[in-house]
């Protein structure tokens, strides 16, 4: 099974340890991957803030690194439901048909596609679940709170596969953190005020580590907790699902 | 947006109170758990959610004769039916019936088609008394404000500020902060005001085609109080509010109030269809806008709204910024995608106060795809030039950059500057937006490519 | 072109393409097992004095005691030892039934669901009363109470009179912070008598 591994632009750059362990772990799982060099983004940032209109040429970008694989997987519900709702491109709409339905979310591929029951992980800490938005009520990750529907959830499905670790979830189980793409500088204020407010909920937990779906919510958690010089750190699933402590 | 307050400014100074900010987010976060419970209550809820979305499209699908049947129904009812293409009509078409009337003092219940309108003001201007009756509207009328939102209008306002409103205007006692004193003082102020008027203005909930009547809906009886007492009842009505038929309110009905507040119905739904005898009953069908958002197929879903509030409680950007920081009648997730169809260019900032994290499509009771119709706003707002130069620019250089991998990796690979283009981390912290309250991540040694290129190759 | 034909014009020119009109599905209208007890419990709920009897004595009884201390209009029919008395307030107007403490209506169907019961012209000489008394008291026989609000309205036709009305719970409002009170502009409290 090849699998293109996609790799958001600020997580390329900026958690690069994740991309790693997304990596480790889908090789270690048995798939064969691939990272196309000439990746850029998903184009969301332009198109989340009305510019959709001139992100054909990164568009197109994608399909040509993505063609060819049997699945493109990235460690980033957001990137993912982006390319899987706004993947279009003029003249090769066939490929991009294609991508759209072979995008996965990691934890989404390791779950629906690989059917993953046990993991060899260990991950010895108190860990706070972050439900990121675009996971959950985009690609349909976990149940959700305004929902009357079964409960569930495939991140949580994979982090109990982890040994010791012990999970927690803060009170609104599934508030939006105000990361928001564009929408941190652009609402400074109220995406501030909510990621105050999301991580103040986990410090009550007393967790050691918040994790995650998306980097993009975790990094604007993370700003947050070091400028309060706060001891929880954020941590990517992949990072958790391909820890060894021992 | 020019030369007025945006949402994002209005917003940072209603934060710049941040116990405060924690209050209002609090209440109406009580407000959305109440609904959660209520929701639950209900085995066949999404069931309930899918079939009034389905009536609700059908009837937009079909309005052009619903609208026809239903004034036929309400003309053989003895009820007038009067039609306005916009605010300034339909103001004007209220003035009338009063004036007719030969009334100056009228009583009013909730109804947002009027905030909308600006009816109050405009009536003011003409000498006519009007008297908002449900408690909240009093309230911010008294103060010269306006609701802050559709279902509880005073919510931005705490027990003191009503202390001091009532203190000022009702002379009740100084300081006393207790909710049913306070309530009760309203009640007797405005049992004299109902058995005055003679005119009584109403919203409309709901509109039967089949039968060409109306409903309405409150907790506080203020909406029967008024038109029972009254000679001349005038209800306004925005229209999509337009049902086919009566067997239809069950499926609204069990919505309604459950989505609202978490009550299994309002206190009272009143289904007029005929004035009492010697009393006239007005029906005004208005437009303002609404066949202009039918006629565009990305957002006229929105039409489907019953005006509920149950995104606004759910939206985690409502809560902490308040209903008057969207600068529009409603406000809150559904006001973002109105608001636009009206003036887009006074509102082209709202469909971007929101993190698009979907909450409010799920509590929607029609299945709205709200967050699906602001990011499509963007789209629209931005492409038709909406969005300022420097905007432009900004992302006319990243589309740039992230369609040229050659210069995406010289550009990550010279000190990560092609982040210069993902404006949350421009790092530059005098500048830098982000920087005020977080901290910028701390870049690693190697990108992941690089560690890739290295290792893997 | 008059306003009216502009805007019917525009509608019909901007409406999406037909999407037939589909049946409320069966599934959602789901029975309860014991109406009454969930009639109850949901009026009890919203701060309403529920009251089971068998038989109309303590109703009667009831009537007459608030009679002697009290200004009450009864709009109840078909009892022996009940007058109603509803047809004098026909032509009452607000500023003289400002004064009236209780008005007692037996209604013809209530809601096991939200608790609601239906009262229209019928029962309603004044459409005034429900709402200006003071205290309102609702009767309900127990036969008449159906799970919900779908099966309420297959039962009820909504312009049979003029004028009609769900009625649940006592009139409130939770509009200064969110506290609740009870005793908005209607009636301060309810009672209900479910009868046997
Ligand atoms: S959009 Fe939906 S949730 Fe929001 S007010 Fe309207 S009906 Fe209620």
């Amino acid at each position: 099974m090849k699998v293109g591994l996609f790799v958001p632009c600020y997580v390329d750059q900026f958690y690069p340890n994740v991309a790693i362990a997304t990596m480790q772990l889908l090789e270690k799982l048995g798939c064969e991957v691939v990272f196309p060099l000439e990746q850029t983004c998903c184009g969301q940032p332009m198109a989340n803030s009305g510019f959709s209109h001139i992100s054909e040429g990164c568009n197109k970008n994608f399909v040509d690194n993505f063609s060819g694989v049997d699945y493109v997987v990235c460690p980033s519900g957001s990137c993912t439901l982006h390319i899987k709702d706004h993947l279009h491109v003029e003249g090769k709409e066939a490929e991009a048909e294609k991508i759209r339905k072979q995008v996965y979310e990691l934890s989404e591929f390791l779950i629906d596609v690989l059917k993953i029951d046990h993991l060899t992980a260990s991950f010895p800490f108190k860990v706070g679940i972050h439900s990121s938005c675009h996971g959950q009520r985009g690609l349909h990750l976990s149940s959700m709170s305004e929902r009357v529907l079964p409960a569930f959830s495939k991140p949580e499905t994979l982090l109990n596969m982890v040994k010791g670790i012990t999970l927690c979830k803060p009170q609104r189980v599934d508030e939006c953190c105000g990361f928001g793409g564009t929408f941190c500088v652009f609402e400074e204020a109220v995406s501030a005020k909510m990621g105050k407010d999301r991580v103040q909920e986990h410090e009550d937990n007393h967790v050691d580590y918040i994790t995650g779906v998306d980097m993009s919510c975790l990094m604007h958690m993370e700003g947050i907790l070091k400028r309060q010089h706060s001891k929880v750190k954020v941590i990517h699933i992949a990072e958790i699902l391909n820890a060894h402590f021992n | 947006m020019q030369g007025t307050t945006t949402h994002s400014e209005k917003a940072a100074q209603f934060i710049a109170n941040e116990p405060r900010t924690d209050w209002h987010d609090d209440t109406l976060w009580f407000v959305r758990t109440k609904r959660d419970r209520a929701a639950h209550t209900i085995e066949a809820w999404e069931g309930l959610r899918a079939t009034a979305s389905h009536i609700k499209e059908h009837t937009l699908s079909n309005l052009h004769d619903y609208l026809t049947q239903f004034e036929q129904n309400a003309l053989a009812n003895g009820v007038q039916v009067h039609w306005a293409a916009d605010a300034a009509e339909h103001n004007a078409i209220v003035h009338s019936i009063i004036k007719k009337a030969g009334i100056d003092k009228i009583v009013k219940s909730k109804s947002m088609l009027t905030e909308e309108c600006h009816l109050n003001e405009y009536l003011i201007q003409q000498g006519i008394d009007v008297v908002d009756t449900d408690l909240g509207e009093r309230i911010v009328q008294f103060r010269h404000e306006l609701p802050s939102h559709i279902v509880l209008p005073a919510i931005h306002l705490k027990k003191q500020d009503v202390s001091d409103t009532f203190h000022e205007h009702l002379g009740t006692e100084k300081d006393n902060i207790d909710p049913s004193y306070l309530t009760h003082a309203a009640r007797l102020h405005l049992r004299d005001k109902f058995i005055a008027s003679d005119v009584a203005i109403t919203g409309v909930n709901f509109a039967i085609a089949e039968t060409g009547g109306i409903v309405v809906c409150t907790n506080e009886g203020n909406a029967d109080m008024g038109v029972h007492a009254a000679r001349v009842h005038i209800a306004c009505m925005g229209m999509e509010k337009m049902i086919p038929k009566a067997e239809h309110l069950g499926v609204f009905l069990r919505l309604l109030a459950r989505s609202a507040t978490g009550q299994p119905i309002t206190t009272y739904s009143s289904h007029f269809h005929k004035p009492r005898k010697g009393a006239e009953m007005h029906i005004v069908i208005v437009d303002n806008g609404r066949s202009r958002q039918l006629g565009r197929a990305d957002f006229r879903n929105s039409l489907k709204c019953i005006r509920c509030g149950a995104c606004f409680n759910t939206c985690p950007v409502y809560r902490r910024s308040g209903g008057h920081s969207y600068h529009n009648a409603v406000a809150g997730p559904i006001g973002s995608i109105l608001a636009p169809n009206i003036d887009m260019r006074k509102n082209a900032d709202l469909p971007f106060a929101s993190t698009l994290c979907g909450s409010c499509s799920n509590v929607c009771p029609v299945k709205i795809d709200i967050h699906d119709q602001l990011w499509k706003w963007r789209q629209v707002l931005m492409k038709e030039g909406y969005g300022g130069s420097g905007k432009n620019i900004m992302m006319k250089g990243m589309a740039f950059v992230l369609s040229h991998p050659r210069i995406y990796r010289m550009a990550g690979g010279m000190g990560r500057k092609v982040m210069r283009w993902m404006p949350w981390l421009f790092n530059n912290k005098s500048l830098n937006p982000w920087y005020k309250n977080r901290e910028m991540p701390a870049p690693p040694k190697q990108s992941f490519r690089e560690w890739y290129q290295q290792n893997k190759q | 072109m008059s306003t009216r034909d502009k805007i019917l014009q525009a509608v019909k020119n901007n409406k999406p393409a037909l999407i037939p009109l589909q049946e409320i599905p069966a599934l959602l209208d789901v029975t309860e097992e014991n109406p009454i007890v969930k009639f109850t419990a949901i009026l009890k709920n919203l701060s309403t004095e529920v009251k089971e009897v068998d038989g109309w004595d303590e109703v009667i009884q009831y009537v007459s005691e608030l009679k002697q201390q009290y200004k009450i209009v009864t709009v109840i029919d078909g009892v022996d030892g009940i007058v109603n008395d509803g047809a004098d307030t026909i032509n009452q107007s607000a500023a003289a039934l400002a004064s009236l403490d209780y008005a007692l209506i037996k209604g013809p169907i209530g809601i096991a669901e939200n608790g609601a019961i239906w009262l229209n012209d019928k029962n309603l000489p004044n459409r005034l009363l429900p709402f200006i008394c003071q205290h309102l008291v609702l009767v309900i026989e127990a036969k008449d109470i159906v799970s919900n609000m779908h099966q309420a309205y297959r039962k009820i036709q909504v312009n049979e009179e003029g004028y009609g009305v769900f009625i649940s719970g006592p009139s409130k409002t939770a509009d200064i912070e969110q506290s609740l009170v009870i005793g908005a502009h209607g009636p301060l409290s309810l009672r209900v008598y479910i009868v046997h």
